[in-house]
């Protein structure tokens, strides 16, 4: 049922182009909007089973080295612990958290490649006794030689190259050759629940299967690593979604190996067993955002166009490979950020190190290689004295532009549009702010600023330094290139005599996939709102609709719905609405027992992509997206604050404003948390500021008045024009703020995050 | 890594202890042990678990509820200290069915996204209004900033503050 919304959704969107949608489009009331509210929702520390132990795990403090021995306190009284080490791990099951590749155990064996790699796990009824347990347990080690800078590092995890054109031609046609190097920090996803799960003995009539309810964003990933862990079919292993207090991509890999462990536990002692990460623990042992070193090579010709394009992007992966082979993809392909190129050439590594695995953060490795692409940019414009916003225009992709891969950009291309925006909404705010101040606008500070290379206002009065910058980026809906195919993923829509159920394997972590699916089918099947029931996140009911990650759920997965719901309508005949339609939907179930529509992933016709020759489609449609920045340094500390921000984001249809509004306002905040503040400090290959006193994430006072407009630029195949929301508003921020600090002081930063000990070091 | 933080030898802690205290408007005598928080004796003693906890250290502001109508963080309270005190928390917002404004207001405004900072926020908020009812945008951020969110980007948590804000200078 629409409802009307307090805040003015309509207003910061640019006019819709959907006509007379009746939910899509709507700010509905959100599907567990009460529950969050009134503290009844139940995530997964709020459940407590009958009999129940909590576990903990035993970890390295070493960053490589032999285990000698592990050996027990024998001065304490072990009366109702539980023990599991690797060698509980028995076939057909295997120690390998099954991900992309199998090289990670569960537990280690005889070695350890990272700090707070598992070693054992302990579990016991009370958790004060736990926690005295798990400190009388000691781990002896022959340490071995530790690589912990990727920089330096020679193991190569995996290795991509895109190629298109003829490179060379292109660098001896130049007239200037551009050559910058950039860096990026890591980055923790800083979920506010941390990880946890609960493992209990037994699934549904199989008493020697498993469960395990959870915090995550992937249910079926769970579910394919327990069986490969406990050599289980499918039958016997059940995995729940609990209600998910964020997720990141942090809870996309991660929950695997913690479900693992827990449900080792839970087989050893017959009993449920709790595992919950505290802060601390979660800091130190899961995936971060990949550290990476970028470094451009461009030839330019003299009136800022680019002939050649030339990359070389190193991330840092960890001791293990998780999911950095497909960061490292999404990464390169958007390395060029969104500039059309005759050649390219993108050479892509993921190194390994000595310190715990890198893994999904949103974004997923295009926040890195578009923050370099970004920078480079304001440094090309200064190496050839051509106006920043120009030099963009000039290069800007248009339909019709071919990408790095070769893909044609048919539709649903907003590059110009989104950048137009940005510089009105900026304008427009600018003005008010300068109004507000009682000041009269000082004219072309914006233009001025934005131009970049403001002479550095150099502080003797001790004014803050002020100065403005701009991003462009581009963010690819889906799966990379053949990976929706792949996934081959299903949803469904289920009759029930109030209306419908949706049977859907995608999560809820806070981002309204449940609302926003709801409206599509509400859409689709021309029924209220409210009549769109979902079933629980429970692979034992819900079909596999592959993981919620890659801005795929409402492109990819809506879509599947939509054409779930189109078959059912069809299916029903003719009603003309709720009503007619439950008169009908009794009938049929009357009839049939059951109602049951599951639609599987249909790819396109017209999307093409070689895995191996890295050309082709490499994504059905792209949101667009552009930044600006407004910052300002105190010339003492030199910290740097953002003062405003402007994000402008074509994603094709927001289906509920508001939510898609709060998804560009999120990730806008933690692209200005990354850009800033958001500083992984490692100490022996070890986290060493792990804790939420010294790693610091943005608070209500550092977050700026963030101006935010929808450009809706609908795309032909996602469901009424939608696309991917989630990441792209996270790609531009840390290349927006270091070019506005580089108008600020005249001073290059090339890296994130902005500290005020590296700006003061680029500064004196 | 997890450290030996309750010795366990010191009986002192391992005492049961008696504490009588008012929670959510309804007398609480309960017996439990001594080293328990508040934060523990709600979730674990009460089962209310809509208080939620990201740190038990006071650095994440999850775990924050009224006592004696002064926000506190309860990971950091004694539950000792309870003692002939009254608490309120997220379960106690409610009047019968019917929503506090500031729940309405956060459902309506999508600033409770995964929703796990939202009973510490919707505390510190309501410990805000009562104190000052026509809080301005930056008296609203400073006094929300011991609460940290990282899905909202915080703005839809203030339009949701600002318009609870005038729904209950309105009388409503
Ligand atoms: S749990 Fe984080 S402040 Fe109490
Ligand atoms: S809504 Fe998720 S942390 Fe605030």
């Amino acid at each position: 049922m629409p409802k009307k919304s307090g805040r003015d959704g309509g207003a910061r969107r640019a006019k819709s182009r959907s006509g007379e949608l009746r939910t899509v489009g709507h700010n509905v009331a959100r599907a567990e909007g009460v529950e969050k509210v009134t503290g009844a929702a139940r995530y997964i520390d709020d459940l407590v089973f009958d009999d129940m132990l909590y576990g903990a795990t035993l970890r390295s403090t070493v960053p490589a080295g032999r285990i000698v021995a592990v050996e027990k306190d024998p001065q304490f009284d072990w009366t109702g612990f539980v023990f599991v080490d690797h060698r509980d791990i028995t076939a057909p099951g295997r120690n390998a958290v099954a991900m992309i590749t199998e090289d990670q155990p569960f537990l280690a064996v005889d070695r350890v490649r990272h700090q707070a790699e598992p070693i054992w796990l302990v579990a016991h009824a009370d958790r004060a006794r736990l926690a005295a347990g798990l400190a009388r347990i000691t781990v002896r080690y022959e340490k071995e030689k530790a690589q912990l800078d990727f920089e330096t590092a020679t193991e190569v995890l995996k290795e991509i190259a895109i190629k298109r054109g003829d490179l060379d031609a292109a660098f001896a046609r130049a007239d200037v050759v551009v050559e910058g190097t950039y860096r990026t920090g890591a980055q923790e996803q800083l979920y506010i629940e941390t990880n946890g799960v609960i493992a209990q003995p037994g699934a549904g009539d199989h008493a020697d299967g498993i469960t395990v309810h959870g915090s995550m964003q992937c249910p079926y990933y769970v579910v394919r690593a327990l069986r490969v862990l406990l050599g289980l079919p499918e039958a016997k292993v059940r995995v729940v979604q609990t209600t998910t207090g964020g997720g990141f991509g942090g809870k996309e890999e991660y929950p695997s190996v913690l479900a693992g462990h827990a449900a080792l536990l839970a087989r050893k002692a017959g009993k449920p067993v709790k595992m919950v990460y505290e802060r601390h623990e979660d800091l130190i042992a899961t995936t971060k955002r990949h550290p990476s070193i970028i470094t451009h090579r461009t030839a330019m010709k003299k009136d800022g166009t680019i002939l050649g394009i030339d990359i070389d992007l190193r991330l840092d992966g960890g001791a293990y490979v998780t999911l950095s082979p497909v960061v490292l993809s999404r990464a390169a392909i958007h390395a060029t950020g969104p500039y059309r190129a005759d050649a390219v050439r993108i050479r892509g590594r993921v190194m390994m190190t000595h310190t715990p695995p890198n893994g999904a953060f949103r974004g997923f490795g295009a926040p890195q290689s578009q923050f370099a692409a970004e920078v480079h940019m304001d440094r090309i414009a200064a190496e050839l004295g051509i106006e920043p916003i120009a030099l963009r225009r000039k290069n800007l992709f248009n339909t019709g532009d071919v990408t790095a891969t070769g893909q044609k950009l048919h539709d649903s291309v907003a590059a110009h549009e989104v950048l137009d925006r940005a510089l009105a909404r900026h304008a427009i705010a600018t003005k008010a702010a300068a109004k507000a101040r009682g000041k009269t606008a000082a004219k072309g500070a914006v233009k001025g600023a934005v131009k970049g290379a403001t002479k550095n206002g150099a502080a003797a009065n001790g004014a803050p330094l002020r100065g403005t910058g701009l991003a462009l980026f581009f963010h690819g809906s889906g799966f990379t290139g053949g990976g929706e195919v792949k996934l081959a993923s299903k949803a469904g829509i289920a009759l029930t005599k109030d209306g419908v159920q949706l049977l859907v394997g995608s999560t809820e972590i806070g981002q309204g996939t449940r609302t926003m699916h709801a409206q599509i089918v509400a859409e689709s099947l021309g029924i209220p709102y409210d009549m769109i029931d979902t079933a629980d996140p429970d692979t034992a009911r819900v079909p596999d609709s592959g993981p919620t990650v890659a801005s795929r759920t409402c492109m990819v997965v809506g879509r599947i719905l939509q054409r779930a719901a189109e078959k059912l309508r069809a299916q029903l005949g003719d009603y003309d609405d709720g009503k007619s339609f439950k008169k009908r939907a009794r009938k049929l179930l009357e009839a049939r027992g059951t109602v049951e529509v599951i639609e599987e992933y249909e790819r396109p016709g017209d999307i093409v992509w070689n895995d191996t020759t890295y050309e082709g489609d490499a994504y059905g449609a792209y949101a667009w997206g552009a930044n600006i920045a407004d910052i300002e340094i105190d010339p003492i500390s030199y910290q740097a604050r953002c003062t405003h921000f402007t994000a402008v984001i074509d994603i094709g249809k927001a289906i509920h404003p508001i939510l898609a509004e709060g998804q560009i306002e999120g990730g806008t905040l933690q692209g200005i948390g990354w850009a800033l503040y958001e500083d992984v400090v490692m100490r022996d290959g070890k986290m060493h500021n792990a804790s939420l006193t010294n790693y610091i994430i943005p608070t209500t006072l550092d977050t700026p008045p963030i101006t935010v407009e929808i450009v809706e630029h609908p795309y032909k195949n996602g469901p009424f024009g939608a696309k991917g929301v989630g990441e792209c508003p996270i790609d531009g921020p840390a290349a927006a703020i270091v070019n506005a600090i580089r108008a600020a002081t005249g001073k290059r930063l090339d890296a994130v995050p902005a500290t005020p000990e590296r700006i003061m070091k680029a500064l004196v | 890594m997890a450290t030996d933080l309750i010795p366990l030898g010191d009986p002192s802690l391992r005492q049961k202890v008696r504490l009588e205290l008012v929670v959510n408007e309804e007398r609480r005598d309960l017996v439990i042990d001594g080293y328990k928080s508040l934060l523990e004796l709600l979730r674990e003693e009460l089962q209310l678990t809509g208080t939620k906890h990201g740190c038990e250290l006071g650095e994440c502001g999850a775990c924050a509820v009224l006592l004696d109508g002064q926000l506190v963080l309860s990971c950091l309270v004694a539950a000792v200290e309870c003692d002939g005190r009254s608490v309120q928390t997220v379960e106690g917002m409610q009047n019968g069915p019917t929503l506090h404004p500031l729940q309405s207001c956060f459902a309506d405004a999508g600033a409770a996204q995964c929703g796990y900072c939202t009973p510490g926020f919707l505390l510190a908020a309501k410990e805000l209004l009562e104190r000052k009812p026509d809080a301005t945008r930056a008296e609203i951020a400073e006094a929300l900033s011991g609460q940290l969110c990282r899905c909202t980007g915080y703005l839809q948590i203030f339009e949701a503050v600002e318009a609870a804000a005038a729904q209950l200078r309105g009388g409503r």
